[in-house]
């Protein structure tokens, strides 16, 4: 590479170094403004938005911990674990009988369930209510665990499936002449081979789940199965006056998922990137 | 035979979650579309295309469908193009970890949920505690100040400037992934020829993220027109219906004005657009595999 720069490359690299530190502060600053904001009064925040709070009192973090936050955030934990477990298990077998396993239909199938990735929840979303209204499933923690595991399974299916075409036939074989059966190869063999796209579905699932608010508005409204979504939302509407909780609560629905971004980026990335453009 | 039969165990699962949860829904909402049906009192009756009708000749709907169009071009600029620029210049910046960083910075509105994103800007269009007006009186811009979700006029604009902040660094990630797989020989190439750093982003990178570019509209265009939480959290629709989009309006036709009917309509029309795009999207990548 060239390293020399002239006097206009450098001009060049410092407004380049402006705007991507600019941008930087853009996204930024509204994220810190709201943590910030969860330590004021209601006073302080009209008296002056951009001052820092007077004291670090957790006193409001406490409040919409205990004005519905902590059960919302229980709701939240119980639906995205139990969704994912779902959805991956259920996702990798059907990946693994549509790869390794010698089915009859096997183009078809993979079209049925690949083919629910063009549709969109909001379609069915009319015919969803009354069948989880006849079910009796309505505003259930059922309802949602079932709406997110079909809801996601094509996507999960199509990653997984995507890794599992592209082990070699050999381990197959290899399973075989070790007399294993088909459920041992897959837990014993396969399934560990796949951790890597496995840990990627994963955490693809706990951001969607954690996030979505579609099905958990029409399908939920008591406090103890609302998501935080939503949650926080009721939060706002009970207690709109009071700003500084409300944005406390914020903060706690956003710091587990931007710290899962930051531990599990290199596997978000590859999950996503591969999502997209296989 | 038996034996290959009993290989389907493995995908049944799938297929009956799937047949159940979103396929049969998805049916049923066709013959729904045909009725008028109070979710009350449980009254059917059949009417055709009526609902369809009705739609068609509803204003809302139009303002609807006609904010989803905003929606979609806008973040087709910002959230495509915008993003495949920004990529770029993260690219350029020499040592790695830094374009690591701001592109891990850049994505973490993505990461946290469009309900937090959402009620943040509902704080930060707020007129009296908000950021933006405080920013526009600091910097000398007082008489832009204004109540940018409570005015027809702005409201829609704000809540799709929203969505650009929250979704702009996902799209640059997925950009950084693309322009990394570019072999660096032709990079090499171009700088040996003395090609400038404008040139090659023309030359080197747009050709080869053209198909990254296209699935990437698409995607962006299918979700422009699902648009729902943003609007539901920030505004609700209003004022005076000025922020309805699709989904919102499907979800206020069925379940606070009790027309079920009519939603379901709306239901196929958001179908009939989605499916569109995705096919559209399925032949892009198919057509990229043959070419490579």
């Amino acid at each position: 590479m060239v390293t020399r720069l002239g006097f206009l490359g450098v001009i060049a690299r410092l407004f380049l170094w402006a705007f991507l530190l600019g941008l930087a502060v853009v996204v930024l600053y509204p994220l810190l403004w709201m943590v910030l904001n969860g330590f004021k009064t209601n006073a302080e925040l009209f008296d002056n938005p951009f001052a820092l709070p007077d004291s670090w009192s957790l006193e409001n973090y406490r409040k919409a911990w205990n004005r519905g936050v902590s059960d919302y955030l229980m709701a939240s934990v119980l639906v995205t674990v139990t969704s994912t477990i779902a959805t991956v298990f259920i996702s990798a077998w059907a990946a693994y009988g549509l790869t390794r396993v010698n089915i009859p239909l096997n183009k078809v199938l993979t079209a049925v369930i690949l083919g629910g990735l063009m549709l969109t929840p909001t379609v069915a979303l009319v015919p969803l209510v009354q069948m989880f209204q006849g079910l009796g499933l309505y505003n259930s923690f059922w309802a949602l665990l079932i709406l997110y595991t079909a809801f996601r399974v094509p996507f999960t299916t199509f990653l997984i499936r995507a890794y599992m075409i592209d082990l070699p036939r050999e381990v197959d074989e290899a399973a075989q002449i070790d007399g294993a059966g088909r459920w041992t190869a897959f837990w014993r063999i396969i399934l560990p081979m796949c951790k890597p796209i496995i840990t990627s579905t994963v955490l693809l699932h706990v951001l969607f789940a954690w996030n979505e608010y579609l099905f958990a508005m029409v399908f939920t409204n008591g406090s103890d199965v609302q998501t935080l979504p939503v949650g926080l939302t009721s939060l706002m509407s009970k207690h709109g006056t009071d700003f500084p909780v409300v944005f406390a609560g914020m903060a706690i629905a956003a710091v587990p998922v931007v710290l899962l971004f930051f531990f599990g980026q290199r596997y978000i990335v590859k999950g996503l990137a591969d999502g997209i453009g296989k | 035979m038996c034996r290959r039969a009993l290989g389907l165990a493995w995908v049944i699962p799938a297929l009956v979650v799937l047949g159940v949860f979103v396929y049969l829904p998805l049916v049923q909402n066709f013959g729904f579309s045909t009725l008028t049906w109070d979710i009350y009192s449980g009254e059917q009756e059949y009417v055709g295309l009526e609902n369809y009708r009705r739609l068609f000749d509803d204003p809302v709907f139009w303002s609807s469908f006609a904010n989803n169009l905003w929606y979609a071009v806008i973040s087709v600029v910002f959230q495509v193009f915008g993003a495949l620029l920004l990529a770029a210049l993260v690219e350029s910046v020499r040592r790695e970890r830094w374009q690591r960083a701001l592109r891990a910075v850049y994505f973490i509105p993505s990461a946290i949920s469009l309900t937090v994103a959402g009620l943040l800007f509902y704080f930060v269009y707020e007129p009296n505690i908000g950021l933006l007006n405080h920013v526009l009186d600091a910097v000398g811009l007082r008489e832009f100040a204004q109540p940018w979700l409570g005015q027809e006029s702005t409201a829609m604009f704000a809540v799709i400037a929203m969505s650009q902040w929250q979704g702009f660094g996902y799209c640059t990630l997925l950009f950084a992934v693309a322009i990394q797989r570019i072999p660096s020989e032709l990079y090499e190439a171009a700088a040996l020829d003395g090609v400038g750093a404008v040139r090659r982003f023309f030359q080197v990178t747009l050709p080869l993220v053209r198909e990254m570019t296209g699935l990437m509209t698409m995607v962006t265009v299918s979700g422009a027109f699902q648009v729902f939480n943003e609007v539901m959290v920030m505004t609700s629709g209003g004022p005076n219906n000025s922020t309805q989009v699709l989904g919102t309006w499907l979800y206020r036709s069925g379940f606070v004005r009790n027309d079920f009917g009519s939603a379901a309509a709306i239901g196929t029309v958001l179908f009939v657009i989605t499916l569109t795009i995705a096919m559209a999207q399925l032949w892009v990548t198919r057509r990229k595999r043959v070419e490579w």
